[in-house]
């Protein structure tokens, strides 16, 4: 009797885990993909994702004063509002920051995306106000999985809208990146920036195209979170951009499966242990997991060994 | 490579419309809280307004570029002969300690100018030691403030609960944040670049979220209060002294005055960062600063030398640790309050910022980027609300000025054939 609760307490655990891991995925793809090809962490990337949340709910409020509340149309005009916007900002960043520093020394572009960072959350601040923003919920209800004992394990439309999406937003990317011309493209710039670009290939057109790319997933990440918690304000970039970025290192960056991967695995250590140890204590969680992980494999789960040139 | 004014107005126009449309969801259209949930509002007549200072700002940045450009292709302003240029540096660094030390006795220091200058002084000690695990070693770590807040915390619990005094506390939240330090490395040996980035953040964070879930020890969100002052060879400096014991004022003969404990504090971690200054510049020289150098430029090479790259690894985190702990004990004197809120991710970037603003390994840089990063914010409170938003702004522009930070010099510090004679070959 005992045992059958505790199972199902361990799937709805799991099941708002994935919920949790498919939001960082998705996040953590840009960051996996902007590394890959320009070698630089774009810390500006949570930013990004706080700005495709806030899209989304001006736009909600927006359909909702236009009386459009049919949830499937307002959920799908809000994701087109938000990747818009948002895949606007990623292109103005990388235009802004990033490219006069192409050539840079290292550390360079870092402390610009920092400063980007700084800048971006600020202007959220200053446009929209410091308080969090509260959505009345628009998509509420729950698929009964099963029921017992005084016990339901539920799987709410939110949750279940956020997996799917994502496993089809991954499914299409992956096909992007290996069947398509332009996936050709971010690899070969990948492998070798000054080969790609004697070969044809626009190399500024294509890293554009990176953080156009990173930022549309950032995006519907920011759609889903709205959805999810119905709360946000100006700092959750900050958090679930490290979140992500750790996800992303985890499963070795610069992999796309990787970050899938690894977001998947932060979302969930974060749910089981906040679950069943502290959730005080869920971030320490998942940094130490990160850690041992490094030292175990200093290239993350999936990554390519890094062979070190005189 | 000069552009005409019509290409010149185009690209203002482009960059403005751009501006327009990623307005529209944040200056146009904004959501208030009410009773009823969100409502909307708009703000449309701000829209040319933003449009027209990117325009008028994307011009003026475009022909600055060209300014710029054509001043370098020009060659350097005056020719300065390397010897003059160095006795000018020297100078200049002599000028600055003297003005440093004065400054309390100048008629221009009051509270403010004093408390200013001890939160300058704070950063450049930061600055400084992490220069030794960033800009001399090459070791990026995302999550310094670790060591500050480690530093911090052992003085303010030593303190309180054990009574020890300043002066026995600061080495001790030294030695503490060092240990942490060469505990921090050992893992971390094999890790580079951006891997040792995001573990060194991850510590960083650990370090926060145990400081604030740690109740018993460190009394979680509240802090800990009631820190004790230093004290001038057993003199306090408040208005009474307890019971048995003399205050500072009464010794001197002087009147009370509170301004006496900031100038103290001041002239304490003014020492503390000379000392600090002085020991790296020494250290520099050594083999072990040495070899962290070689170790920034060729990890490999030095293997192949016998250079000993987990001992030179350790040590200079070590190093940075230990300067990060004493600015952290200081800080927590000087506040007589500890809380996490003053050991975010945030404080990480900002010494990074400062290391790298300054130009990576160069102490006279760190100087400037410290006064620059503290001051800016400062001289921005007329602005108060934009005054971060002007902060990050200005890092980006300056990065994109001098993408290697305001004194760029990768210069090894010790080289085999003196720089003058090496000229002279190459001629």
């Amino acid at each position: 009797m005992g045992a059958l609760v505790d199972l199902g307490t361990f799937l709805q655990h799991l099941i708002n885990g994935v919920t949790l891991g498919a939001i960082y995925g998705l996040i953590a793809i840009g960051y996996t993909m902007v590394y890959g090809i320009i070698r630089m962490i774009n810390f500006a990337h949570g930013e990004i994702y706080m700005i495709g949340a806030f899209v989304a709910v001006t736009s909600f409020t927006l359909l909702i004063g236009l009386g459009i509340t049919w949830v499937p149309l307002a959920i799908l005009l809000v994701l087109a509002a938000s990747i818009l916007f948002t895949a606007a900002f990623g292109w103005t960043v990388e235009r802004v920051a990033y490219r006069p520093l192409r050539n840079a020394p290292k550390l360079a572009p870092l402390i610009s995306a920092i400063g980007m960072s700084i800048l971006l959350q600020n202007f959220v601040m200053l446009t929209q106000g410091a308080r969090a923003k509260p959505l009345q919920p628009v998509l509420t209800g729950s698929f009964t999985l099963w029921q017992g004992e005084g016990f339901t394990l539920a799987l709410t439309y939110i949750q279940a809208f956020i997996i799917v999406l994502t496993v089809g937003l991954m499914a299409g990317f992956t096909l992007l990146i290996n069947r398509t011309s332009l996936g050709r493209a971010q690899r070969a710039c990948e492998q070798d920036r000054t080969m790609a670009g004697l070969l044809g290939i626009n190399v500024d057109r294509t890293i554009s195209l990176t953080f156009v790319m990173g930022a549309a997933l950032a995006a519907v990440a920011g759609v889903m979170v709205t959805l999810y918690y119905g709360v946000i304000d100006f700092y959750i970039g900050f958090l679930a951009g490290m979140k992500a970025f750790t996800a992303a290192v985890l499963g070795g960056i610069g992999s796309l499966p990787g970050a899938m991967l690894g977001g998947l695995l932060i979302g969930l250590i974060e749910a089981l242990f906040a679950g069943y140890v502290s959730s005080a204590y869920k971030d320490v969680a998942a940094f130490s997991i990160l850690i041992i992980v490094l030292v175990l494999r200093p290239t993350g789960l999936l990554g390519r060994p890094d062979i070190e040139k005189v | 490579m000069s552009t005409t004014l019509a290409h010149r107005a185009k690209d203002g126009a482009l960059a403005a419309l751009l501006a327009l449309f990623l307005s529209v969801p944040f200056v146009g259209l904004y959501t208030t809280s009410t009773d009823q949930g969100l409502s909307l509002a708009t703000r449309w007549a701000w829209l040319p307004v933003i449009a027209a200072i990117v325009f008028a700002g994307r011009l003026a940045l475009g022909f600055a570029t060209d300014a710029l450009a054509r001043r370098r292709a020009a060659g350097p302003l005056i020719d300065i002969p390397e010897e003059t240029g160095r006795k000018l540096g020297r100078g200049l660094v002599l000028a600055g300690i003297a003005f440093a030390v004065l400054l309390p006795l100048t008629p221009l220091s009051d509270r403010y100018v004093l408390d200013l200058g001890t939160t300058v002084l704070i950063y450049i000690m930061l600055g400084i030691g992490l220069n030794v695990t960033v800009g001399l070693a090459g070791l990026l770590d995302l999550g310094y403030v670790a060591f500050y807040a480690i530093g911090a915390y052992t003085y303010a619990i030593l303190s309180t609960a054990l009574g020890l005094g300043f002066w026995v506390c600061l080495p001790l939240a030294g030695l503490v944040a060092a240990l942490f330090g060469v505990m921090l490395s050992l893992p971390i040996l094999r890790l580079r670049g951006d891997y040792l980035a995001i573990v060194t953040l991850g510590f960083g964070e650990i370090t926060r979220i145990v400081i604030l879930n740690w109740q018993s020890l460190t009394g979680g969100t509240n802090g800990i209060s009631g820190i004790p002052r230093p004290t001038f060879f057993g003199l306090t400096l408040d208005r009474r002294a307890p019971e048995g014991e003399r205050t500072f004022h009464e010794v001197f003969g002087l009147t009370y005055s509170s301004e006496h404990r900031l100038i103290f504090l001041y002239f304490i971690i003014l020492g503390l960062v000379m000392l600090a200054a002085y020991v790296v510049w020494r250290l520099r020289r050594l083999p072990v600063g040495r070899a962290w150098e070689a170790l920034r430029e060729d990890e490999i090479a030095c293997r192949s030398l016998g250079i000993n790259p987990t001992a030179s690894k350790v040590s200079a985190y070590a190093t940075g640790a230990l300067l990060g702990g004493l600015a952290g004990a200081f800080f927590a004197t000087r506040q007589g309050f500890v809380s996490p809120e003053s050991f975010t991710f945030m404080e990480s970037a900002i010494i990074v910022a400062i290391v790298v603003l300054g130009g990576m390994g160069s102490q006279v840089g760190v100087v400037i980027a410290a006064s620059f990063i503290v001051l800016l914010p400062e001289f921005a409170r007329d602005f108060s609300d934009y005054r971060m938003l002007v902060f990050g702004a200005a890092m980006i522009l300056i990065m994109v000025w001098r993408p290697g930070g305001l004194l760029s010099g990768r210069e090894a510090t010790i080289r085999l054939v003196p720089r003058a004679a090496k000229k002279k070959e190459a001629a």
